[in-house]
């Protein structure tokens, strides 16, 4: 592939993409302005006094008075300038708000998709090669009930034999609280208290991973330029690797994409469960609280994530796959 | 001694399957500079005979009996290492299809050193794979090594394939049907490089073919095989000539000659008369690089009340699509079509509706073409259903319907999968007949059968075509089928009719380069089937 060609494409890609996380950030905010309830009632609520005066001081002071058009003109301006708002909760720049979270939930659901494309993978291509025997039938069952159980409780059985029983692992947060740790230590720290929640949210796609390669391996073992290779007398093992494995990531690949864009808002569920500090967490107690502008840049940062990484897997599949032309 | 030499090979089927072996006491020879041609129908197990030379047998398909000696070794007797050390240095193979037989993901030229590689001579890779290239005639060897497979045509694939399998100088080369899926010039082309290279380098070659065609272009013996026996063998002068077995005298009669009959000019009104339509395929947007297709154009033709029009051409001449649009399933975007007078192209869905049940089409694929959750006798009623005929009339119908395309009455029950190939392209005749059609478009009606099926259903159509005085647009890539069955003939090159006529009139006197072209690459021209 040539780079003016690889330019053009990322060019218009571009200018695509920034059309679509627009249209998101106008329907994000169309969306939480529909829901009952606004953040000027709630704060009244919890601070007890709630005579109407005090709740048209409180919307003027958040805007709130003015008509809907001109809030989404006001929010779309500045997020256009890049800034997300503040968040007169917690008395902060929202922005750096979603920043300070940004790292924990990463590290998160990288770990956690680095889990299930490898590990998904292996087991899926083992199974493929011995269909039938019993490591399939294994591997099989495995990937089932981990595609059908449900991942909040996945993660209450986890805490429950590794922490609870074995004692073996930290259940909830992302580091020791008053342990004053350093180098090393933090690591291995972190690494503690991040395989419990990253194994939860891992495996439901490792299952996903393991039952595509699978079922896309058998396929392509039965096309007939395997047998062209088995006919020049191409060994097993590289007939493996090089013809059906290569040709059978294809439909892994696209489903890479649709995850890694799905793991930064699917992990709200593990971040409560687990008690991390990520943006997963912060958008769920920002809903509780009505804090819309967080809830909003929380949106806005994912959908930035979705479209990205659905770049990137177009990116890799013109890569891999020469059929593929990069257009527009 | 012979190179090859099989002897009393017995393949065990699964159990279950129609009969118990897939081919039984097989014995052949080829010689070294040899080609024989291993000819049967589908099912007669010549695949399976070429893949237990190979040993590349299914694991359900366990050798029973037999011996295959090859240079001295018996291959069955071999383990699957030294096995494996032959496959494609001593024996190698080539495919059906080349559009598949290829991996999409690698370059050409690594899939060609990978031969090299795989059995000890890597170092020569570099300089061997462009001159593969080369002896396969193909143009620009470097720019092709580097090109992936989607990049070629057909043909190219095939000599790519051709030039993987001759890159250590095999001693013998096993080709299954390696001409089938390509168009008939190509085929030609690859026939003459398969010959020059095998007399070139002396090699045997075993060649599994359906076509008597290409049996009388290439072969030197010949072996016929039935539901998986060898019934005749011999030198292909004899076969061809002179066949004994009545199962060969019954293929041969059935291949049809390429000969066109005198017929007489027919006089009847015209039904149809496509003048000016065009239909162009675009491709890419505002930003990409433009791809522009001419489908169709310059495509004019008429049709008589009673006459049978085949279009000839190669794939991706536009002749399928032509046809598309005269029952508008393609909507071309000028020209006039126009049926008893009236001008289809400008007609509303609506308007179009009863038309609909005067033209009709019959499907190449007799597999894809019928719905399989569907009784036979629901499919062919669908249409007139739809049409507001009452039920039980319209299967009614489809009884003696059933019976017009010679099918058992009792086939209205059944569902697709229990017919053969053959029974279910008539099950395709009598769904098109239902509607009562005037115009029938058959598109490839016959291509996808064996040879002795192809011509009782061609002789069907011909029959229900003359008692029911339909007319028929006849769509073929095979020009021996367009002569025994079209009065006149239009050929396509490129979307454009570039030659049109009475069929004897093209075929005894081509008058445009492309249709002389064609003729010439009619396999076993040079052959005139013996009158059994």
């Amino acid at each position: 592939m040539e780079v003016s060609k690889l330019l053009g494409f990322l060019l218009r890609r571009g200018v695509k993409a920034a059309v679509v996380v627009l249209a998101i950030v106008v329907c994000n905010f169309l969306l939480v302005h529909a829901a009952p309830g606004d953040p000027a009632s709630v704060i009244a609520g919890q601070s007890g006094a709630a005579d109407a005066v005090f709740l048209e001081q409180l919307r003027r002071q958040f805007g709130l008075d003015q008509p809907l058009h001109v809030q989404l003109w006001i929010y779309v301006k500045s997020v256009l300038s890049l800034d997300l708002g503040f968040s007169h909760r917690q008395q902060q720049a929202v922005s750096l708000l979603v920043l300070e979270r940004l790292p924990a939930t990463l590290l998160l659901t990288g770990a956690a998709f680095v889990f299930a494309v490898t590990l998904g993978v292996t087991l899926g291509a083992l199974a493929a090669q011995r269909v039938g025997k019993w490591a399939d039938s294994l591997i099989t069952v495995v990937a089932l009930t981990f595609y059908a159980t449900p991942l909040f409780w996945v993660g209450l059985m986890l805490v429950l034999v590794f922490s609870v029983w074995l004692e073996w692992l930290p259940s909830f947060g992302m580091s020791s609280v008053g342990a004053d740790l350093h180098g090393l230590a933090v690591v291995w720290d972190v690494a503690q208290h991040l395989l419990l929640p990253a194994l939860t949210l891992g495996l439901f796609y490792l299952a996903v991973y393991a039952r595509l390669t699978r079922a896309t391996m058998l396929e392509v073992a039965d096309q007939d330029f395997v047998k062209t290779a088995r006919a020049k007398g191409v060994p097993e093992g590289r007939i493996l690797r090089s013809h059906i494995l290569r040709n059978a990531l294809l439909p892994v690949i696209t489903f890479a994409g649709i995850q890694a864009g799905q793991l930064l808002g699917g992990s709200i569920l593990v971040e409560t469960v687990f008690a991390w500090p990520g943006i997963g967490r912060l958008a769920f107690e920002a809903l509780l609280a009505r804090d819309y502008p967080v809830l909003l840049g929380v949106f806005f940062c994912t959908s930035v994530m979705v479209v990205l990484f659905n770049l990137v897997t177009d990116l890799l599949y013109a890569i891999i796959d020469p059929r593929v032309e990069v257009a527009g | 001694m012979s190179l090859l030499s099989v002897e009393g090979l017995t393949v065990a089927l699964p159990p279950g399957g129609d009969r118990a072996d897939a081919i039984e006491d097989v014995s052949f020879s080829v010689d070294a500079g040899e080609i024989l041609c291993v000819v049967g129908e589908s099912g007669s197990g010549k695949s399976i005979t070429a893949n237990a030379v190979m040993g590349l047998l299914p694991k359900g398909l366990p050798v029973r009996a037999g011996a295959i000696a090859f240079e001295g070794t018996d291959l069955l007797r071999l383990g699957a290492e030294p096995m494996r050390k032959l496959r494609g240095q001593r024996l190698a193979m080539i495919f059906q299809e080349p559009m598949t037989a290829l991996n999409p993901l690698m370059r050409v030229g690594d899939q060609i050193a990978e031969v090299l590689q795989v059995h000890g001579a890597a170092a020569d890779a570099a300089r061997r794979v462009p001159e593969l290239l080369a002896a396969v005639n193909l143009p620009d060897p470097a720019a092709i090594a580097r090109s992936h497979p989607f990049r070629l045509s057909g043909g190219q694939r095939q000599r790519v394939m051709i030039a993987m399998a001759l890159a250590l100088e095999p001693a013998l080369l096993i080709a299954d049907e390696p001409t089938t899926a390509l168009d008939v010039t190509t085929q030609m082309q690859i026939l003459r490089l398969i010959r020059e290279i095998q007399s070139r380098r002396g090699m045997g070659v075993l060649f599994i073919t359906h076509d008597f065609g290409v049996v009388a272009e290439i072969a030197d013996r010949v072996a016929v095989m039935q539901h998986g026996r060898i019934v005749e063998q011999g030198p292909a002068a004899e076969v061809l000539n002179a066949p004994q077995h009545p199962y060969t005298r019954g293929l041969i009669a059935a291949v049809p000659h390429g000969a066109a009959p005198e017929r007489a000019a027919i006089t009847g009104e015209e039904v149809l008369r496509v003048t000016d339509i065009a239909k162009t395929y675009r491709r890419g947007g505002i930003f990409g690089a433009k791809a522009v297709v001419r489908a169709v154009h310059d495509a004019d033709f008429t049709l008589k009340r009673g006459e049978t029009l085949g279009l000839v051409g190669e794939s991706g001449s536009g002749k399928s699509t032509l046809a598309r649009c005269v029952v508008k399933l393609v909507t071309p975007e000028q020209g006039e079509i126009a049926y008893d007078g009236t001008n289809l192209r400008l007609l509303s869905r609506a308007a179009w509706k009863p038309y609909r049940q005067r033209i009709q089409m019959i499907f190449q694929d007799p597999y894809a073409s019928l719905n399989p959750r569907r009784t036979v006798g629901d499919t062919i009623a669908e249409g007139p259903v739809t049409h507001g005929t009452p039920r039980a009339e319209a299967l009614g119908r489809a009884r003696e319907l059933l019976r017009l395309v010679q099918l058992d009455a009792g086939a209205m029950d059944r569902y697709p999968h229990e017919f053969s190939g053959g029974q279910r392209q008539r099950i395709g005749i009598a769904r098109a007949l239902a509607m009562r059609p005037d115009l029938l478009i058959a598109d490839e009606p016959v291509s996808a059968l064996d040879v002795s099926v192809q011509a009782q259903v061609l002789a069907l159509l011909a029959e229900i075509k003359a008692r029911l005085g339909l007319t028929m647009l006849f769509i073929t890539h095979d020009l021996r089928v367009a002569a025994q069955i079209c009065d006149r003939v239009a050929v396509m090159q490129r979307g454009a009719i570039v030659e049109q006529g009475p069929t004897r009139q093209v075929f005894s006197a081509p008058q445009h380069a492309y249709t002389r072209q064609l003729l010439d690459s009619i396999p076993g021209r040079g052959w005139t089937p013996p009158q059994l």
